[in-house]
């Protein structure tokens, strides 16, 4: 079984779910169970952390903990310091202690900011957090937050919610090939196609969320990601050959030779 | 450096997003406004997704020391007035808290003597643990007053020039601080400075030819992004609407020319919110809320006390900054049928929050009501 381990917990999909963006928490949910996945992150912001039953803010409610790691995000957070209190708040609130680390001041473009992301990572290891930090495909970003313990690095394919697709394919090829920690590409992966160009380059996974949120069928779309995942998967553990711009023959041209 | 110094010569400095913005406002056909609105409506969906973010307005007091023709809450319109105290602030606040609100818009008219930096800060704080996101539309303030309202727990600013026609602006504020209108064109800068993180801007259309005021504001958004870069910006687009006064707006924004401007600031400025209160219709709310639009107000009220009445045992009316009981003016009977404090202006969709979220979900569309978390902020 190709399964990933993040930490010490192992996961057999390799197909990650946001839950922004989509039209009710019950499509939510049948999206989650049609795509297979086994960690769904959830805003914190949006989510209800206190003790009570809140009829109005229930998104934790349609993600059921017994089959889905629940990977709560910082989103709305500035800077490292924001991100912390909300890290803590969660884990408070009884989620688990791993914090998808999510620190984008610029609105226009979401993009994360390096030097808060490096900041609160060193932080949360410190605190026993098992860090997952969305990142710009920055290869010597990623090499620095793995020094300081990150579980993973999460570079951005192409902005949040763009759909563009891997815009930064070249830098996250460089982070593939140096990592030593799982690498999840996160954002802007808009269509099937994407997802599996990603895992074919050897992404360890990929993280889904306005694709599949805002589409017209998200459970059909998230059953196309997973069956796209494992396409990419499969091809990259068999290995692909290289591309080139000659035609060359499928019969052997040198096989005359005898000894 | 602000907005102010480049202001009066925004029109000719326009970048490439501006510049697209004042096409996008050419006059168009039918067919052509439909094709905006189904880019609107596919930009949104995009950056949004199926979602709509509510909040309600809790008018606070509508003392003010300013005369704005257009305003019912002017200094010298004769209207019945009140300020809550902190309890009915949070009574009124508990109210909305039990039909879903978790982000309130608290408003007050502007009066140093009732609306104070130290009442606003109590008001905060008294429901912050309630409300998880409290914004705040009040009188300008200088930028550390705006950071102690951070501090409290306030998240959001919201501050509308108005109007962006220097000379309309001035004829029509004829008294008080709303006077200087650069005063108020800085506001969200120093609103950034003291630490806010949304900040709502706005013009009031009616005022001015809707052109050039749309051009305005897309400047000035455009300016705020490019140097106040760290917060989220909403816009509104209020029309005016009835109030005490009896204005009438010389600059009619028809609902064609409405909508083309919504889209054109959906289409030219994707991630920016964009407001649509309960000043308009039935109709017209339940179709943009599909097209553009990203924040809804429900069953609101525009006079302090108006979900629950609290207040009611204090109405009075103001006399050149002087509270006269209404017993005196002699007519305690048209304050029986009043009950209330008199409304900033009438609002026109009357449906309750319920009734919101049934049209939102029948437009395929998730009603969010919480969408940020006061431990962010909150440090103390």
């Amino acid at each position: 079984m190709d399964q990933l381990t993040i930490a010490d917990r192992k996961f057999n999909s390799r197909l990650f779910i946001g839950t922004g963006k989509f039209s009710s928490n019950e499509i939510m949910s049948d999206a989650l169970k049609a795509s297979g996945t086994e960690l769904v992150t959830v805003s914190l912001k949006r989510a209800n952390l206190s003790k009570e039953p809140d009829q109005f803010v229930n998104i934790l409610d349609y993600i059921d903990p017994d089959k889905y790691l629940i990977l709560p995000n910082t989103s709305g957070a500035n800077t490292a310091e924001e991100a912390l209190r909300l890290a803590r708040l969660a884990q408070n609130a009884g989620l688990p202690n791993w914090i998808k680390l999510e620190i984008h001041p610029d609105h226009q473009y979401l993009l994360p900011d390096p030097i808060e992301t490096l900041k609160a990572t060193e932080a949360l290891v410190a605190e026993n957090f098992t860090v997952l930090p969305y990142i710009n495909a920055d290869p010597v970003l990623a090499k620095r937050l793995q020094d300081a313990g990150a579980a993973t690095v999460m570079p951005l394919g192409s902005p949040i919610g763009s759909n563009r697709g891997l815009d930064n394919e070249e830098q996250i090829k460089i982070i593939i090939e140096q990592a030593t920690v799982p690498v999840v590409i996160d954002a802007g992966i808009g269509k099937p196609s994407h997802a599996t160009a990603a895992m074919e380059l050897g992404a360890d996974a990929v993280l889904i969320n306005t694709a599949i949120a805002i589409s017209n069928n998200p459970a059909q779309l998230a059953n196309a990601f997973k069956n796209a995942v494992n396409t990419g998967r499969t091809a990259h553990n068999i290995g692909l050959s290289e591309a080139t711009n000659e035609a060359h023959a499928t019969s052997s041209l040198t096989g005359f030779i005898t000894e | 450096m602000s907005f102010v110094n480049t202001f009066d010569n925004h029109a000719n400095c326009l970048i490439p997003s501006t510049r697209k913005f004042k096409q996008l406002l050419n006059p168009v056909n039918a067919e052509e406004l439909e094709e905006l609105a189904r880019l609107s409506a596919s930009i949104t969906r995009q950056h949004f997704g199926h979602t709509m973010r509510l909040f309600a307005p809790l008018y606070l007091s509508n003392e003010c020391v300013n005369n704005c023709t257009y305003c019912g809450f002017s200094r010298s319109n004769a209207i019945l007035r009140v300020t809550l105290n902190i309890d009915q602030v949070v009574t009124e606040a508990s109210h909305l808290h039990s039909l879903g609100f978790r982000s309130l818009l608290l408003v007050a008219g502007e009066h140093p003597k009732f609306v104070s930096e130290g009442y606003l800060g109590e008001c905060i704080k008294a429901i912050r643990d309630l409300i998880p996101s409290i914004a705040l539309e009040v009188g300008p303030m200088e930028t550390p007053e705006y950071s102690n309202m951070v501090e409290a727990g306030c998240e959001t600013l919201v501050v509308y020039q108005e109007t962006y026609n220097r000379n309309t602006y001035t004829k029509l504020h004829t008294s008080g601080p709303k006077k200087d209108f650069n005063w108020r064109l800085e506001c969200p800068e120093r609103a950034y400075r003291g630490g806010f993180r949304r900040i709502g801007i706005g013009a009031l259309f009616g005022l001015s030819e809707w052109r050039n005021e749309a051009l305005a504001l897309a400047s000035h958004l455009a300016y705020l992004q490019q140097n106040c870069w760290k917060v989220n910006y909403t816009v509104s687009f209020p029309r005016i609407r009835p109030a005490a006064g009896g204005f009438n707006p010389n600059h009619n924004l028809t609902d064609k020319d409405f909508l083309q401007l919504i889209f054109a600031f959906r289409i030219t400025f994707p991630e920016v919110g964009i407001i649509l209160s309960t000043r308009e219709s039935k109709p017209l709310r339940d179709n943009l809320s599909k097209l553009g639009i990203t924040s809804m107000s429900a069953g609101s009220h525009t006079e302090p006390g108006g979900y629950t009445g609290e207040g009611a045992d204090d109405l009075h009316y103001t006399v050149r900054g002087r509270r006269v009981d209404v017993d005196n003016k002699n007519d305690s009977e048209s304050l029986c049928s009043a009950q209330l404090a008199t409304e900033q202006f009438e609002i026109n969709d009357d449906r309750s929050p319920n009734q919101i979220c049934e049209m939102l979900i029948e437009n395929q569309l998730d009603p969010v009501w919480k969408d940020w978390d006061q431990s962010i902020l909150c440090t103390n």
